[in-house]
């Protein structure tokens, strides 16, 4: 009977320990490195977009662009060296929700699908994500002008 | 100072995609599309830029982002060219970045073998 007790102590205070070295929630530490890694990537986005400007002249929409384009750049080669992935793994959203996460997206099912061959295979998984993203972007792109033409707010 | 707005802004715009997809099963694709037409949407309707231009490339960097360069470029060739704009505007805009997705895409598939899944 003693033994029982004892045993049940044991194990309520092992619970307690568990309790106590878990992170608070997966949402709480998500968010948090969503939130580190989002923010540094808009801050090394920021920098390119600044080198840009100071180094090559740009005004500030094309250094805008020439940041981005330089993070998919960035983005491709990672993911080519599989590096990408284990900071995605990471990071989360941090790393889906910037032009980064779009990169990737294309990047890596036209790697993986290679094997199938040079049109269906990497041609055509290069939009397996992109292709979505593109036709709900564009066309309501095209809906916010057609409505713009006719009313002008 | 500029750039603590970028990473406050940046990151913030990343928790919201961390927190739909842990609280609603929204799949990284769906946040995707989700971000692109918000970005779209907001920026038409005037909220999406001074988001911009508190958080400069905290916002511009996010794929709302790219939707706002969609719904500006289409909203200033409309401007300009009437409804032929509608068409052409938005994909002008977006083209630099849309054009280095595609070949840089491509470079490294073509460069890079695939390896197993998860090591």
């Amino acid at each position: 009977m003693q033994q029982k007790a004892d045993h049940n102590q044991a194990r309520e205070r092992y619970m307690e320990l568990v309790k106590r070295l878990t992170p608070k929630s997966k949402l709480g530490q998500g968010c948090l490195r969503a939130f580190w890694v989002g923010g540094g990537i808009c801050m090394l986005g920021q920098a390119i977009a600044d080198a840009g400007h100071r180094w090559l002249g740009l005004a500030s929409a094309d250094a805008s662009a020439f940041a981005s384009i330089t993070l998919i750049f960035l983005t491709a080669l990672l993911t080519g060296i599989g590096v990408f992935d284990k900071i995605a793994r990471y990071a989360g959203a941090g790393t889906v929700v910037p032009i980064t996460g779009f990169a990737n997206a294309m990047v890596s099912p036209a790697m993986e699908f290679k094997p199938e061959g040079w049109v269906l295979g990497t041609g055509a998984r290069l939009f397996t994500i992109a292709g979505p993203v593109l036709v709900y972007g564009i066309s309501a792109s095209v809906i916010v002008g057609i409505l713009y033409y006719f009313i002008r707010w | 100072m500029t750039y603590l707005k970028v990473f406050l802004t940046g990151g913030l715009l990343c928790v919201i995609g961390e927190a739909l997809i842990l609280k609603t099963k929204l799949t990284p694709a769906r946040i995707l599309v989700l971000y692109i037409t918000a970005g779209v949407i907001l920026s038409a309707a005037g909220l999406y830029g001074p988001i911009v231009r508190f958080g400069a490339a905290g916002a511009t960097v996010p794929l709302t982002g790219f939707g706002h360069l969609l719904a500006q470029g289409t909203i200033s060739a409309v401007q300009e060219k009437g409804l032929l704009g509608a068409f052409t505007g938005g994909m002008q805009a977006a083209a630099g970045g849309i054009a280095a997705a595609v070949f840089f895409g491509f470079l490294t598939a073509v460069c890079f073998k695939p390896r197993p899944k998860d090591t």
